[in-house]
């Protein structure tokens, strides 16, 4: 699937490259801003990461100018021909997990991915045990036939439900 | 009784976690460069033009890295202690000066040619190293801030400190502190001078 994505995009790189191309021949430098599907890759590599200046902030989205830097980068790696996950490990290799929104699955992170879950589990296994031992503790009451005959002579006794006002 | 116990060791469970977390600096990222060898890079000379310096210069020796500009407040707080340290002989330190001109908000670097920009970068840095002091080996030169990407440099300053095969074995994020220079570069830095 990924593959055939990246073929689908540089086939739509080479189309939209083509006219471009042309003007390179013709000694006209075009300014890397003016290449749409380049542009486009960049927003989306750069909204999964963090900018580290103002962390909360994307990469996309960041006015630091370490930002800008690193966007150029970016920029350059995607027309050096770099795939997401390489233009990615760049990044981890210099500024470490901490620069990808969405951590790498690995046992350093088991506990962030899957804590969670495991709370939630430990939770419904709480509640179950809570929910039987409770269960075994009430004791259903019994009604002598005294009591029951009572009972019932109450419920035919009773007039039937006033009609609500409203 | 048994039945508050639990809560009450929950909520101090809580208590430990809170009290970690609030007491990291987030800033603080750790690098995934300590343990790797320094990346290679090529730059200019603060003092001589047009001679370059790279790592592998500083093969057999301890050093720090020291990235470095005029126009960051925190250096010019850090500045004494690396004087200080630098007159004591201590250790060899290499500044990196970062993004000199274009770093500082207040020059449309884009308007400059890249041999006003180098000019520049020539005359502030030089300016400020003789009006505080000079504690570096020698200065080198990252106008652009490439070689601070390859090191991950996200604030300056920041300082690496790199052994006699030139692995980074330490990165101090922000000012170096007279606690940090005592308690972990000295100590690190005696240890690897011990290693071959």
């Amino acid at each position: 699937m990924k593959a055939l994505r990246r073929t689908l995009t540089t086939c739509a790189t080479a189309l939209l490259l083509g006219p471009l191309g042309l003007t390179a021949l013709a000694g006209e430098a075009t300014p890397m801003a003016d290449n749409p599907v380049v542009e486009a890759r960049l927003i989306a590599i750069s909204e999964e990461l963090r900018c580290l200046v103002c962390q909360n902030e994307s990469l996309a989205g960041s006015r630091a100018e370490l930002a800008e830097d690193l966007r150029r980068e970016v920029r350059k790696l995607i027309q050096d021909g770099k795939s997401d996950t390489e233009i990615k490990d760049y990044l981890v290799a210099r500024y470490g997990d901490f620069v990808l929104y969405r951590p790498p699955v690995k046992p350093t992170t088991w506990l962030l991915w899957f804590g969670p879950f495991a709370l939630l589990a430990g939770a419904v296994a709480g509640l179950v045990a809570y929910l039987r031992r409770r269960a075994s503790r009430v004791q259903p009451a019994h009604l002598s036939a005294a009591d029951k005959a009572s009972a019932e002579a109450l419920l035919a006794d009773t007039p039937p439900r006033p009609k609500d006002p409203a | 009784m048994k039945r508050f116990l639990i809560p009450l060791g929950l909520f101090l469970v809580l208590v430990v976690f809170l009290a970690i977390g609030l007491n990291r600096d987030p800033h603080e990222v750790p690098s995934p460069l300590v343990g790797k060898p320094a990346p290679a890079f090529s730059v200019e000379k603060l003092a001589e033009p047009g001679k370059t310096f790279s790592p592998t210069d500083m093969q057999g020796q301890v050093w720090l890295l020291n990235v470095w500009a005029s126009w960051c407040v925190s250096c010019r707080a850090e500045h004494p202690l690396l004087v200080a340290f630098s007159r004591q002989g201590g250790l060899p330190i290499v500044g990196l000066n970062y993004k000199e001109v274009r770093g500082d908000g207040g020059i449309d670097a884009k308007k400059l040619s890249p041999a006003d920009e180098a000019s520049l970068t020539r005359q502030r840095a030089g300016a400020w190293l003789s009006q505080h002091g000079d504690p570096y080996t020698l200065s080198v030169l990252d106008m652009d801030g490439r070689v601070g990407i390859d090191y991950g440099v996200y604030g300056v300053p920041e300082t690496y400190l790199i052994d006699k095969k030139g692995v980074i074995r330490f990165k101090q994020i922000g000012p170096i502190t007279p606690d940090a220079l005592e308690k972990k570069i000295l100590p690190l830095a005696r240890q690897l001078a011990t290693e071959s």
